[in-house]
């Protein structure tokens, strides 16, 4: 069922050649900095200011419903946050790595080599979120933060620390990139074992050893791979392919992960706050969330911590322990949580697609009027400034929401069947958590 | 360095360098000439820039946005309309002043509690050096008025006094008490008591009496007037006061939270009769009276402070408007 996307020729070349992924970056930076000038410089109203309207109606619609889904990390493969530490990093852009690293190089610590910071950073950009997407000059500060952030790691660390351990947006990407129809692996596994000096993990005259810490033998799934193809430019071998495969390929094999279990939490969790706060007819909720440091923001907070961290964990690890009491298996719980948690990815991913079609097909007459003035300062370069708000598909929303719904459901609940195979446990009453949480969410966004 | 890394620097620095100052630059360009405004919600700063400085008759081109709700841009005692200035959206504006002096520019949509403080001066200049003319001052102060001080009316109707009845007896009515400034410098209450004591309307009950009342406020006003003091009415007063006058507008909980009291009741004749024209006027023009009244002298002409009087009566009585 899979087919080298890189055995075609084409494909290859433009994959491996720096300057198509260069100019794709170049652009982008330049969107990414024009979105954070626009946030300090252009109007205070959001939908009237392009780093509102473009990166939290324009990219996030890309990003969740075609990229992630689509094409994994797809989008880590040219974003444009990494560019400017690399290029510090390595003193060069396109020029072959030096023989000594220029900066402190350090390895990033053992113990934090997961994605539990990950998960504090975009719980904390999550729990933030209505204050960030509503608020330009907010959302330049997170957007310059992470760009420095990302400098800063660069110098002091080796490789894309940020990236791989920090980026809020990098740790579900990576958690969805499992579910995706694209993988980036090695053709022969021995080819990689006999290979001598690993030069797609060390780097080589032809590029720089992988940016991910990743080895690209040992990929057995797409969580940690950037899909920056330097390993495509190093193997001496044409070892490395971009394939398609089926959707859900990784999840077969299910996760021993905590961290990537929370993972799975957080975004299922968040959806579903989300659905509420945002989409939701509750004013004191919205209020309460944007009120930062009042006693009604305390509650939220203390309210929405706990629904992700205490709730949601809590149902799941009941209906795990319920699944485990029917089958009398010896595995133990510990581990039928996280093998689990793995069938949340599709139905989280699903909701985050149901939840972003509405305000991003509610919105998007946003993106034409900002286009044309993207600072709010009266332009009108392309002649559709005074374009009218107004919401498209409106009477597809609904069906379409629903759809995704169902299809998450039914795919994790396929996922759960896999799971419970390969733990030996009945997945009937994770099954059951998912479609409560399922129904919930339907509620939420009807 | 090989080529492609040095095209590579140059691509990237060059392009940052033009995506941060291209747009500040076409700003700079497009700006000048220009005096760019942003309307704030009175809390959040109101008006930016507060004041500007302009020629007698040399156009000022204005850009007004908003950085919050919808507000709208007018000139006090102007006739130049009223303009909406959309949030994140800029509105384009060109107004010439013929005579130097000061005006007030002000917000006329219902934008939060403190709506009534989002107010700017435009200072015009001109070549005409000659000292102002003294204007003359307004009735309430030429009557020596104390407009803080309560005016209980000493009498009340029974129902609402009816202009049109009135008018059934106006041939019986002395002709001094029809004058505008009698009218002006008297409250109903002030009016009625006079007339209970004149030989020529003894034969007339208390209820006739405030009828002719009624009809004397009538005949000092137009139709035009009345709907002009109704459309400033809905425009600047009913957000407090209230639509009906009851001083239950939409903010009148606000007023009350910030001054501790509510907005005069219109309705009420208790107070209401016993203020005169004048005193209204008073009240109106210069605010205050510690009930977070705003001034609205720098933004009413003389005619529409009287229109606007005239209006709030038609609280009181009954078929003014015919």
């Amino acid at each position: 069922m899979r087919s080298e996307l890189t055995g075609f020729p084409l494909v290859k070349t433009l994959l491996k050649n720096r300057w198509p992924q260069l100019l794709v970056w170049f652009v982008m930076l330049a969107g990414f900095l024009f979105a954070i000038l626009s946030g300090f410089f252009g109007t205070p109203v959001g939908n009237r200011n392009f780093g509102i309207v473009f990166v939290w109606i324009a990219w996030w619609a890309v990003l969740i419903l075609v990229a992630v889904p689509f094409f994994g990390r797809g989008w880590c493969a040219i974003c444009p946050i990494p560019l400017p530490g690399e290029w510090l990093q390595r003193g060069a852009i396109m020029d072959p790595p030096g023989k000594k690293p220029r900066w402190f190089n350090l390895r990033w610590p053992n113990r934090l080599r997961n994605i539990w910071l990950q998960n504090l950073t975009f719980t904390l950009v999550a729990l933030f979120s209505i204050i960030i997407l509503t608020t330009p000059k907010v959302t330049a500060i997170v957007l310059a933060a992470m760009l420095f952030l990302a400098i800063g790691m660069s110098i002091v660390f080796e490789r894309r620390t940020f990236c791989r351990y920090i980026c809020p947006v990098g740790g579900f990407i990576g958690l969805y990139a499992q579910a995706a129809p694209m993988e980036l692996r090695v053709k022969d596994k021995q080819v990689c074992l006999a290979c001598k000096d690993k030069p797609c993990y060390n780097g080589s005259e032809a590029g720089y050893g992988c940016p991910w810490d990743v080895f690209p033998g040992g990929l057995t799934k797409n969580t940690y791979c950037g899909l920056c193809m330097e390993c495509l430019r190093t193997c001496p071998y044409d070892n490395i392919a971009i394939n398609t495969r089926p959707f859900s390929a990784d999840l077969a094999k299910p996760s021993t992960r905590m961290d990537e279990a929370f993972k799975a939490f957080i975004m299922l969790g968040a959806a579903m706050i989300y659905a509420g706060v945002f989409l939701g007819p509750w004013g004191g909720l919205k209020l309460a969330a944007y009120s930062f440091g009042s006693l009604a923001w305390f509650g939220y907070t203390a309210a929405f911590l706990v629904f992700i961290f205490g709730l949601l964990p809590a149902l799941f690890l009941g209906a795990v322990g319920i699944g485990k009491a029917l089958t009398k298996a010896t595995i133990t719980l510990k581990k039928s949580f996280t093998a689990f948690a793995t069938a949340l990815v599709p139905l989280g991913l699903m909701f985050w697609v149901a939840f972003s079609l509405s305000f991003v097909l509610t919105n998007a007459a946003y993106i034409l009027s900002s286009l044309s003035d993207p600072f709010g300062w009266g332009w009108n370069l392309f002649g559709t400034t005074a374009m009218p708000w107004q919401p498209y598909l409106t009477t597809l929303l609904l069906p379409l929401q629903t759809l995704a719904l169902v299809v998450g459901l039914l795919w994790t609940a396929r996922t759960a069947q896999k799971a419970g195979t390969e733990v030996n446990l009945s997945p009937i009453p994770v099954i059951v958590f998912s479609t409560a949480a399922t129904i919930a969410m339907l509620g939420l966004l009807l | 360095m090989k080529r492609s890394e040095l095209l590579s620097r140059i691509l990237i620095v060059a392009g940052v360098l033009i995506v941060l100052a291209a747009p500040f630059a076409a700003r700079t360009i497009g700006a000048q000439g220009v005096v760019e405004i942003h309307g704030r919600m009175a809390e959040s700063g109101g008006w930016t820039p507060s004041t500007i400085r302009a020629q007698a008759g040399v156009p000022l081109h204005l850009r007004l946005t908003s950085d919050d709700v919808m507000h709208s841009f007018a000139i006090g005692q102007s006739d130049t309309p009223a303009v909406d200035v959309l949030p994140g959206q800029m509105t384009e504006v060109t107004l010439t002043f013929d005579k130097p002096g000061t005006y007030t520019y002000y917000c006329t949509r219902w934008c939060g509690p403190n709506h009534w403080r989002m107010r700017g001066t435009i200072e015009v200049t001109g070549d005409d050096f000659a000292s102002p003319q003294p204007g003359t001052p307004p009735l309430y102060m030429m009557l020596n008025l104390d407009i803080d001080a309560t005016h209980p009316a000493s009498v009340t109707p029974i129902g609402f006094p009816d202009a049109q009845r009135g008018a059934t007896f106006s041939t019986l009515l002395p002709v001094n008490y029809m004058s505008l400034d009698y009218y002006r410098s008297h409250s109903p209450a002030q009016v009625v008591q006079e007339l209970r004591a004149d030989p020529a309307l003894a034969s007339l009950s208390n209820s006739d009496l405030w009828d002719l009342v009624a009809y004397i406020w009538q005949t000092n006003t137009t139709p035009e007037g009345l709907a002009e003091g109704q459309r400033l009415y809905a425009q600047n007063c009913a957000a407090c006061h209230g639509e009906t006058g009851r001083g239950n507008g939409v903010f009148s909980a606000d007023i009350h939270a910030l001054a501790g009291k509510y907005p005069a009741n219109f309705s009420d004749p208790a107070t209401m009769l016993g203020a005169g024209p004048a005193l209204l006027q008073g009240k109106i023009l210069r605010g205050g009276m510690g009930t977070g009244m705003p001034s609205w002298g720098p933004i009413f002409t003389d005619q529409q402070t009287w229109d606007l009087v005239s209006y709030l009566y038609t609280f009181q009585f009954r078929e003014m408007k015919k």
